[in-house]
């Protein structure tokens, strides 16, 4: 998978809560058999309207987000469904990141992405970085202010880095293992399979009837 | 040390702990359907990796499927998925119950039907809903296609120990409400991220009390309320289902017995810590109906379209957004909402105890003139079982269409989908945009909700409804 390290890119923003696996990616398009071609296809029902024609009023086909490749949405992204299609139609789409904040109510915290997403993220090379909800609603009311803004993820130090005037950095925290196999574009199952003796030697003691 | 059932299971199936503190999971069933496999598959192929357990892996249609006419897949991209999933399961040795099988179904219904899902084993299928095997007190997690391909090859699952989260629903439901409504009510209550990050295990009196098709029910939306699995511990309930009927796959003779001795051994040892916990009162459950656009925007039959700024969780503007897509004006009475059509079917209430219910709600009614109703048995074993019943024939009688098994109108893959601007009553799990066909607009009920529904062409409170009284009556003679 593709290794994330450093990205400067411009930001396009989503105002929208729980968008769900079915608006990244509606059913129609996970008829395919092929792991590309899914960019197009991205926030379908949003982005196009009836005749195919991009629809105005969708706020990430406003031109000034024309190239961005960080989206910056709401808490609770990439609900619903387990599928990766999802994380392959944001990344094909051109996106390298997705920034979200977590949400605080009443003593609970709504994170910033449902697990599954997250963690098909993660084994595609797509960074998620959660920031808190003062944070994220800065980098909107500075993104609707001056249209194009760009900012620069930096994994190993952790930051994001708003290109204002005057540049603002957002510090973040991240799993130290997702962080190791993003900045390395790990492979998964080369890794378990060095552990293949192991899984061997489980075998030969496990009873998958039964596995008393 | 006193441990949960999430426990007892998780420590029987670490194969390593890696020096990053991952842990590898071995996982003892692995279902695999057409939508989420082919690129797992073709993975395989292109780094020459085989199957490392064929004999623990199961295969079946469902997403896809047309539940009219089968004889022809009238999409060709979805008759290619399909024709994929047949050219991976031969070449790779796995079992599969194909379009013709008289065991072919939604991958969540015909798992404990053919008792490939028994307590305290690890399961895993590249689709969300997975959850619902937890029912059985099986760890059961939704994965995405990569880890599918990791699966498949390596028979193990990478995973950082989630957390542990007890619910706990005391008292008993009072007529009126099911086991849909009480996962709709604690959604509601914590929220569709509520239960992000845990593996959930519900307990208590109410959930004691329910059939395994409830339970099923209940674990099937722990996905709904963000978790990605959900458990039930084992009881005689879960015992006497597994050894009723024929099921292929359940232990027989010595192993049934030693079998028996583990799976009375995993429920939640006294004293046993949770990461969070949260009780509901379930006599005060009310039957639910889900007003938006996401599971947690749901309410009692008997309330009404909320104020935009008046719903816990959600921003005016998500609130705002839902009611202008689902076409509602706040303060309208659910009771007073007009579905166009009636979904009965998905894996969260297809099976045959959902059928037997509405069959005896409806019989001898017809189906309002507005509404149209769709019927989708969740597996060709229940479609044969409703059959021997008679069941079909209340159905057709009422004005139904009676379909065959697959996925269908839950989520409008196949031809069964919702026009724009079309309303539903659905028995499945989500009520996203577009997720029954574009623009469609669902709420999400119980079955008894939606038969009601069906007979009277707008929701109902069933608790004050004439034909349910008179079903609890006959129940209770
Ligand atoms: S019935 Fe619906 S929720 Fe269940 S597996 Fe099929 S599409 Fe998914």
């Amino acid at each position: 998978m593709e290794a994330f390290t450093n990205h400067r890119g411009l930001i396009a923003t989503l105002d929208r809560a729980n968008v769900d696996t079915d608006a990244i990616i509606p059913k129609q398009f996970l008829k395919s058999i092929k792991r590309t071609g899914f960019g197009e296809s991205l926030f379908f029902d949003w982005r196009y309207l009836v005749d195919g024609t991009p629809n105005p009023d969708f706020e990430m086909n406003a031109p000034h987000f024309e190239g961005a490749s960080i989206l910056v949405t709401r808490n609770n992204f990439g609900c619903g469904s387990s599928r990766e299609h999802a994380v392959w139609a944001v990344m094909q789409y051109g996106l390298r990141a997705v920034i979200a904040p977590r949400k605080e109510i009443g003593g609970s915290v709504i994170p910033a992405f449902a697990d599954i997403f997250r963690n098909n993220s993660v084994k595609n090379g797509l960074l998620t970085v959660e920031l808190s909800e003062e944070e994220v609603d800065l980098i909107f009311d500075q993104v609707a202010r001056f249209q194009n803004v760009e900012a620069t993820i930096d994994l190993a130090e952790q930051r994001v880095v708003l290109h204002l005037d005057e540049e603002i950095a957002f510090p973040f925290e991240i799993d130290p293992v997702v962080k190791n196999h993003l900045l390395h574009g790990l492979d998964d199952i080369a890794l378990t399979l060095e552990h293949v003796g192991s899984i061997d030697g489980f075998e030969g003691r496990h009873d998958v009837q039964m596995p008393a | 040390m006193s441990k949960t059932l999430f426990d007892k299971i998780w420590d029987k199936h670490v194969v390593t702990t890696m020096q990053d503190g991952t842990t590898l999971l071995y996982i003892d069933r692995h279902l695999v359907h057409e939508v989420t496999s082919p690129q797992a598959f073709e993975g395989l192929r292109l780094t020459g990796r085989k199957v490392r357990r064929p004999d623990l892996s199961f295969a079946t249609m469902d997403h896809n499927v047309p539940t009219d006419d089968r004889s022809v897949i009238k999409d060709p991209i979805s008759a290619a998925q399909v024709e994929a999933l047949r050219k991976n399961c031969r070449d790779f040795g796995i079992t599969l119950y194909d379009l013709d099988s008289d065991k072919q179904g939604i991958v969540h219904i015909i798992g404990p039907e053919l008792g490939i899902t028994l307590p305290g084993l690890t399961m895993v299928c590249g689709d969300s809903h997975t959850s619902t095997h937890g029912a059985f007190g099986t760890l059961a997690f939704g994965i995405g296609t990569s880890e599918v391909e990791h699966v498949l090859a390596t028979q193990t699952l990478r995973q950082k120990k989630p957390k542990s989260f007890k619910v706990e629903f005391t008292g008993k439901l009072k007529p009126g409400a099911t086991a849909k409504d009480m996962i709709l009510k604690l959604i509601g209550v914590i929220g569709t991220a509520g239960g992000t990050g845990y593996v959930i295990e519900y307990c208590g009196e109410a959930i004691r009390a329910l059939s395994m098709e409830g339970r099923m029910t209940i674990c099937n939306m722990s996905i709904e309320a963000g978790a990605r699995a959900g458990l039930i511990a084992p009881d005689e309930t879960t015992f006497a289902y597994i050894a009723d009927g024929e099921k292929p796959f359940r232990p027989t003779g010595e192993a049934w017995e030693r079998s028996m001795a583990y799976w009375k051994s995993l429920p939640t040892d006294e004293g046993a810590v949770f990461d969070r916990e949260i009780t509901i009162r379930a006599d005060e459950i009310a039957p639910q109906v889900t007003w938006g656009t996401s599971p947690g925007m749901v309410t009692d039959v008997s309330g009404h379209v909320p104020e935009p700024d008046q719903v816990p969780g959600y921003s005016r503007k998500d609130v705002e957004q839902a009611l202008e897509y689902m076409g509602l004006t706040p303060g309208t009475p659910m009771t007073e909402v007009r579905p166009d059509t009636v979904f009965i079917g998905s894996c969260t209430n297809a099976r045959i105890e959902d059928l037997r219910t509405i069959s005896k709600l409806i019989k001898g009614r017809k189906k309002a003139e507005s509404v149209r109703v769709i019927v989708v048995p969740g597996s060709m074993q229940v479609r044969r079982q409703a059959e021997s019943e008679g069941i079909d024939a209340i159905f057709k009688d009422f004005g139904a269409e009676w379909r065959m098994a697959g996925c269908s109108m839950c989520l409008g893959m196949n031809p069964d989908q919702l026009t724009p601007g079309e309303r539903a009553a659905s028995t499945s799990n989500r009520n996203f945009e577009g997720r029954q066909g574009k623009g469609g607009r669902t709420h999400l009920v119980s079955p008894e909700m939606a038969a009601a529904a069906a007979v009277e062409g707008h929701f109902v409170d069933i608790r004050t409804w004439a034909p349910y009284r008179e079903y609890l009556a006959g129940a209770s003679a």
